[in-house]
């Protein structure tokens, strides 16, 4: 069924942003355990060397987008960081929306380029989870997930949240938890390639499914990295992307779906709104899912992977199971899945977490991956989702703004 | 503000819920109600999230529901919460989803779609919390 072209008839699949703005400079700090760094040096370090790389200066910054850090809450999140660099941009913000903040804020910066709200908009993100969160606001993190009344009350962990969807999946078609083992096999793959990964040594199913269990049928390894990083990108007028350091990588497609906030609130437990999101930034890149040479999906657990991958339209609701089998995600797949390694296995910093697979999906379309890179890449989807499969947005780039 | 991470987390006192949690505290699992349409929602609003109305009334249901899906948590969340433990979404025979935790001696027993009944829990000082144990038979 990859071939159903449900993309192409939507009726306002909202064409005034497609290829008007391009990304023109990114930049990741190291990643891993980074004692001693505060998320927001890491922040700025981001920044700067993402517009270093844009070829601009600070004083070209006219918008800055951000989201706040867990281990250095911040009331005034961009402000802060736009006094510390000494920046007086006309757009600042931070915005949260989880692990789905990422995309939304670049759906929200195309529209404010666009609408003249700004010209260069940098958007960047640093957290440093693992070296600086207190004991206290890690505790903090996992019982304040879910509905204060009525979910926190019964002592569900985050991963024990996502092994619900997991649970379900498996129930319904047939799911394995060696197909979800799978998944993180293949990022780790990807890791292998990618000197920067924090996690690299090649891992088997088998080590998957004899890592302890954290929530059945979640093994440690069905996890991702908790991590220390920050990561930015500069975005800009295509017209003026062209101009600049790098060959621009356009934003064709933009969508979002936004299905529930508590896990048992949900409409489905196994088809997210990532269906809606995928649908609608499809519907603008006027591009579908076998024209993507690469995604970069989500991946706090892996069964976010299996149904990002059914919603998405890469397989079949259902199959995602036997997609993940066929070794698509892999290095040299049909269907690369976070060739820098993902949350999984590069890095997991909390919210900034999905700015490395956009940073990586820029690498990927400008041809400088590296060993990883995916020959002859064109087009990507980008992914990521907030909650527990709640609020989700889809990207579609491309090397190409046709 | 969260209990301290020897405790159980409690649910906040609010006004609307207060029958849900009165219910608990008398052995009733209690829910909204609606007269326009004739359904039942769960977690309790200010209107029906079917129909959009507002003539809601609590009642009494059967406490019978199956296992949506489950997940045995091998970690706990504080001391408070000794693991393993089972987080359910259990679908209420009247139709509204809600999360619980499932009270049996192996874990290895619940499994989706099984049928479960609930029951009552002392949780703090004075609360009572609806979790739900394997029906029998």
């Amino acid at each position: 069924m990859r071939r159903a072209r449900w993309w192409c008839v939507l009726a306002n699949p909202g064409r005034a942003l497609r290829g008007k703005v391009a990304i023109a400079g990114v930049a990741d700090t190291a990643v891993g355990v980074l004692p001693g760094r505060t998320p927001m040096e890491l922040c700025v370090e981001a920044a700067l060397g993402a517009i270093e790389d844009a070829g601009l200066t600070r004083a070209d910054v006219d918008g800055l987008l951000t989201c706040n850090a867990m281990a250095q809450p911040l009331m005034y999140h961009a402000e802060a960081m736009a006094e510390y660099l000494q920046i007086f941009p006309r757009y600042c913000l931070s915005v949260g929306a989880g692990g789905g903040t990422t995309f939304s804020i670049i759906h929200h910066a195309a529209s404010a380029i666009v609408t003249g709200m700004a010209d260069v908009i940098v958007v960047a993100m640093g957290d440093s989870l693992r070296s600086s969160l207190t004991r206290e606001q890690a505790t903090q993190v996992q019982a304040s997930t879910g509905h204060p009344q009525f979910e926190q009350p019964y002592g569900a962990t985050v991963p024990a949240y996502y092994a619900l969807i997991a649970q379900a999946h498996m129930a319904e078609y047939g799911t394995t938890a060696e197909q979800l083992a799978g998944i993180a096999v293949a990022c780790r793959q990807h890791a292998a390639l990618n000197p920067t990964a924090q996690m690299r040594d090649p891992i088997t199913v088998d080590d998957v499914l004899s890592s302890r269990l954290i929530a059945d049928p979640l093994h440690l390894l069905d996890c991702s990295l908790v991590s220390d990083g920050g990561s930015a990108i500069v975005l800009c007028s295509a017209e003026r992307a062209a101009d600049l350091a790098h060959d621009p990588v356009y934003f064709l497609g933009a969508g979002e779906g936004h299905s529930h906030e508590h896990i048992s609130a949900a409409r489905s437990l196994t088809t997210s709104a990532a269906r809606e999101a995928g649908q609608r930034a499809f519907a603008m890149a006027g591009l579908g899912p076998d024209d993507m040479d690469f995604a970069q999906l989500y991946d706090c657990f892996t069964p976010t992977v299996l149904v990002e991958l059914e919603d998405l339209g890469f397989c079949a609701k259902g199959e995602g199971g036997a997609f993940v089998e066929s070794g698509a995600l892999a290095p040299g797949g049909s269907l690369p899945v976070n060739t820098h390694g993902g949350l999984l296995s590069h890095c997991h910093p909390g919210n900034p977490g999905s700015m490395f697979a956009l940073t990586e999906a820029v690498w990927q379309l400008r041809h400088a991956a590296g060993d990883r890179q995916v020959a002859a890449a064109r087009h990507g989807l980008v992914h990521a989702q907030g909650g527990i499969m709640s609020s989700h947005t889809a990207l579609v780039l491309s090397r190409e703004a046709v | 503000m969260n209990a301290p991470n020897h405790e159980k987390i409690l649910p906040p006192d609010g006004e609307l819920a207060r029958p849900y949690w009165d219910g608990a505290r008398e052995g009733e699992l209690r829910l909204q109600h609606c007269a326009d349409c004739d359904q039942f929602q769960f977690y309790p609003r200010i209107i029906c999230s079917h129909c959009g109305g507002d003539k809601l009334s609590w009642r009494a249901v059967s406490g019978r529901g199956r296992v949506a899906s489950f997940t045995v948590v091998r970690r706990g969340i504080s001391p408070a919460y000794p693991a393993p433990y089972v987080v359910a979404l259990v679908d209420l025979e009247e139709g509204p989803r809600m999360m619980s935790n499932i009270r049996v001696e192996d874990v290895g027993n619940v499994s989706v779609g099984a049928a479960l009944t609930v029951r009552f829990e002392p949780w703090g000082a004075d609360h009572v919390l609806p979790v739900f144990e394997l029906s029998e038979s």
